[in-house]
């Protein structure tokens, strides 16, 4: 088994990565925008949507986890689904109160 | 499996850079999860004191805050390429990228410090006379403003010393273009650091 | 580089990882060393140091509880006691156990793999677990003496008491970072290093236990790192976070707090269970009943362990909608208990059963946790839960899942693997002897607990009315047939290393996982060649008779 072809990875240009850069700066600025506006409750879930956007982009190509197996994939998924689950359940409390 | 019965000369060496990075990703849900807690209690509070939590964030400076933003942006951007460098063996690009990366870095902590001591003039840290006066929104406001973003910079200045370890690597030929699982897991590291702050800054400088 | 062909078939010459000469000798050898047994009998000194430590602070509360009123302690002193009795009970000696010594010493073993995915972290944990047990005693030593305020440290009272309560906090952080660390290495150890063959469901049952844990411990730990943290920074700073004279919340740091500490009860039981799994097959002689179920209830305990935490909390002035939703899922964490209780007991039926020393602990582990788990689902029941808050019965609770649980496992992983790995045996007999004693001394101990509590007596109390002296009384008596035992064990234990009778027999109980078939005691690293399986483990035909067995007393 030659161990180069498993540890070293295709690499990609550096288009890609310049091309994300720009569309998180656009981002940013989006979510500044939102913020000045005034639309009542949307405004944190606006927020919340826009930097899971900016944090998916930086997860999929700057982190490469679009290149990795589907077990890192869902290891993520296992932790987000962690965190998110102890957020419900914590709610299941206090938005009761 | 011969690979596996190979016995090296010296110490055991199983090189396994896909393993290397598992345990790095499961390093960062730590971090993640880390961050989680605070950001649950965040949520908390600003649930009970909505009003206080507007009030208090007015006290932030926004321009700065989306300084911040683009520079650490960039230093993701520098770092990413840094990678890409090495993997096309160009070693001054990639150093050249990797001190851009910890320049950024420090760039954001001299921010982040005038930042802070120009809330430090107005009084406003925990458990000064003026915060304490506040109402306790407030006051939990500040106390999750300094604790989150004192913990994301404490983070920001261990990406900084990991990276000029990796720069020392790379000149000394640890870090090559056939073996730079040490720069990735490195960079896997300053985008977490990255992710964090994509959250920590609408949640405090865009509220009010 | 040496050749292939002088690796192979030279296993004779291999000298075992006690003996064996790597960059350092002598002691240096030990602490420096990567090799992952050398690690865990690291573990397994710093883990026993502080079990005495606890065990001898436990008594002398026992003590102090003999009869009503001050006896040898102030009620200060008491407070003192239980709060460090707790802080190294749980995160320096059950947290750690199992896993670290046993998961350590093995899980590379059973899966067919060199050492752990990366050894260097391996050690750094050992030197973190160190830290972290440094920083809890010292606070023994310093001025304003050790926390009274118990191992959960509720706030508001950890953020006034005078006592040294920023040392234990940084403990336990320091601890959870160890913890942590040796989840993530074992979880990449499973995914990257199995041998050829091992898929799996052809993994032993207690790998599967060691990873569920390793999950748990990597997913819960942050969030007591981070809370832990907030309490300390909140009496040296007033962030006012929790406080609730700044408008903190108390009850979200008890939320917090048992996000992480009530998945940590699985991080105690699940390698327990995964030992049991491991021992039975052996001392039957038959396959394990429910291979899959086993394996899975690890993963369904650790999934939904992570999500009952509040049932800790139902007193505290929670939603009743809240309380609704974690009595319910309190329920639900039972199914995977009993699964493998039932399990374990269909593979008892009809085997041929060897009561040796470590068989006597899983069996009384079956009893003890059976006790242990049903008063617990009695208490996610909150109008019960509601009587029982904050009583002796909560401590007789906790302690038959704990102790005799985990405890008993780890107790019984001591007398199936202690000869494979140090190559002595202990006495047989006398091992049978200290488990009665200890078996005795437990039920004594901690059935009465189960009592009082039942009718009021409240935990925590260094005095007591009187009509709760006999169950006090006999709960201290069962405290010194306890300790009887445990010296017994331990005495028998360390003699054996000693001066017990030399083994050099490779599968010693008659064994079918990997660890059998390899040296006693393993070589450096394990395997002179890596092997292929094809076999799942615990392939006995049922109802073979015993591998002759001669009994050496």
């Amino acid at each position: 088994m030659d161990k180069q072809d498993i540890n070293t990875e295709h690499s990609h240009g550096y288009g890609i990565y310049v091309l994300v850069w720009l569309g998180l700066l656009a981002l940013t600025g989006l979510t500044i925008a939102v913020a000045g506006m005034n639309i009542g409750g949307f405004t944190i879930a606006t927020a919340l949507i826009i930097a899971s956007v900016k944090g998916y982009l930086v997860l999929a190509i700057f982190m490469h986890l679009r290149d990795e197996s589907m077990m890192f994939k869902v290891f993520l998924l296992v932790a987000a689904f962690f965190l998110i689950i102890t957020f419900i359940l914590l709610f299941s409390d206090y938005s009761f109160q | 499996m011969s690979a596996n019965t190979i016995v090296h000369a010296e110490v055991h060496v199983h090189r396994d850079d896909i393993g290397a990075r598992l345990g790095m990703w499961l390093f960062l849900f730590t971090e993640l999860i880390l961050f989680g807690g605070m950001f649950i209690v965040y949520s908390v509070y600003r649930f009970t004191y909505p009003e206080e939590f507007h009030l208090a964030a007015q006290e932030l400076n926004t321009i700065i805050g989306t300084l911040n933003t683009i520079i650490l942006l960039t230093s993701s951007l520098t770092m990413a390429v840094s990678i890409v460098a090495i993997q096309k063996n160009k070693i001054s690009l990639s150093l050249f990228f990797q001190f851009a990366t910890i320049f950024l870095a420090l760039f954001f902590m001299v921010n982040k410090y005038f930042e802070w001591t120009a809330k430090f003039d107005h009084g406003i840290y925990p458990g000064s006379d003026t915060l304490l006066n506040e109402s306790s929104g407030q006051i939990l406001f500040f106390g999750l403003y300094y604790m989150m973003t004192g913990l994301h910079g404490l983070h920001v200045i261990i990406g900084i010393v990991m990276i000029a370890f990796m720069m020392r690597f790379t000149s000394k030929g640890i870090v090559s273009y056939d073996n730079y699982v040490k720069l990735e897991n490195t960079g896997l590291y300053w985008h977490l650091v990255d992710i964090i702050w994509i959250f920590l800054f609408p949640l405090f400088y865009l509220i009010s | 580089m040496a050749s292939d062909a002088e690796v192979i078939g030279t296993n004779r010459h291999e000298p075992s990882y006690l003996d064996y000469k790597g960059k350092h000798s002598g002691i240096k050898g030990w602490l420096l060393s990567t090799d992952h047994k050398r690690i865990g009998i690291l573990y397994m000194i710093g883990i026993l140091t502080f079990f005495f430590v606890g065990v001898f602070l436990g008594f002398l509360m026992r003590l102090e509880l003999i009869a009503p009123g001050e006896t040898i302690v102030s009620a200060e002193t008491y407070n003192q006691l239980f709060t460090l009795h707790g802080v190294i009970m749980i995160f320096l000696f059950i947290i750690p156990g199992i896993p670290a010594i046993f998961g350590n010493f093995f899980l590379p073993i059973l899966i067919g793999a060199k050492d752990v995915a990366f050894p260097r972290l391996n050690l750094f944990s050992w030197y973190l677990y160190l830290t972290g047990g440094t920083l809890a005693l010292l606070s023994i030593v310093l001025p304003g003496g050790p926390a009274d305020t118990g191992w959960t440290f509720y706030i508001p009272y950890s953020v006034r008491t005078g006592t040294n309560v920023i040392l234990p906090l940084s403990a336990a952080f320091v601890l959870g970072f160890s913890s942590l660390l040796t989840g993530l290495n074992f979880i990449t150890t499973v995914h990257r290093l199995r041998a050829p063959g091992m898929t799996w469901f052809k993994m032993p049952l207690s790998v599967w236990s060691f990873y569920a844990t390793a999950w748990v411990q990597v997913l819960a730990t942050p969030i007591i790192a981070i809370t832990l943290m907030l309490v300390a920074i909140e009496r040296l700073l007033h962030i006012g976070i929790f406080d609730p004279a700044l408008g903190g919340d108390p009850v979200l740091y008890q939320h917090l707090f048992w996000i992480y500490s009530h998945p940590a009860v699985y991080i105690m039981i699940i390698p327990a269970m995964g030992i049991v799994s491991e021992i039975i097959p052996v001392f039957t002689h038959r396959t394990i009943f429910g291979y899959k179920f086993i394996a899975f209830s690890s993963i369904a305990i650790a999934l939904f362990g992570s999500l009952v935490w509040a049932h800790h909390m139902f007193t505290a002035g929670m939603s009743d909608a809240g309380q609704f939703i974690f009595s319910l899922l309190t329920m639900i964490v039972a199914i995977p208990s009993a699964i493998k209780v039932f399990n374990w007991v269909a593979t008892l039926y009809k085997g041929s059963i060897d009561l040796a020393a470590p068989m006597l602990y899983v069996l009384a582990f079956i009893f003890l946790f059976s006790i242990g788990g049903l008063t617990g689902v009695m208490q996610g029941v909150i109008s019960i839960n509601i009587q029982f808050h904050d009583t002796a019965f909560i401590v007789g609770h906790f302690h038959y899942v704990m102790f005799g649980g985990t405890g008993f496992a780890m107790f019984a992983a001591f007398h199936y693997w202690m000869p494979k790995m140090f190559g002595r045996m202990y006495n047989r007999k006398l091992a049978k002897i200290a488990f009665w004693f200890v078996f005795i001394g437990f039920n004594f101990l901690y059935f009465p607990m189960l009592v009082m509590g039942w009718l009021g007596m409240p935990r925590r109390y260094y005095d007591y009315l009187p009509q709760f002296h006999p169950y006090h009384l006999i709960s201290t008596i069962g405290s010194w047939i306890l300790i009887t035992g445990l010296i017994i064990m331990f005495y028998n234990l360390f003699k054996a290393l000693r001066s017990g009778p030399v083994v050099t027999e490779k599968n010693m109980w008659g064994g079918e996982t990997l660890e059998w078939q390899i040296d006693t005691p393993p070589i450096h690293e394990n395997f002179t060649e890596i092997p292929v399986i094809e076999e799942r483990p615990y392939m006995y035909k049922d109802n073979d008779p015993p591998v002759e067995k001669e009994e050496t007393v």
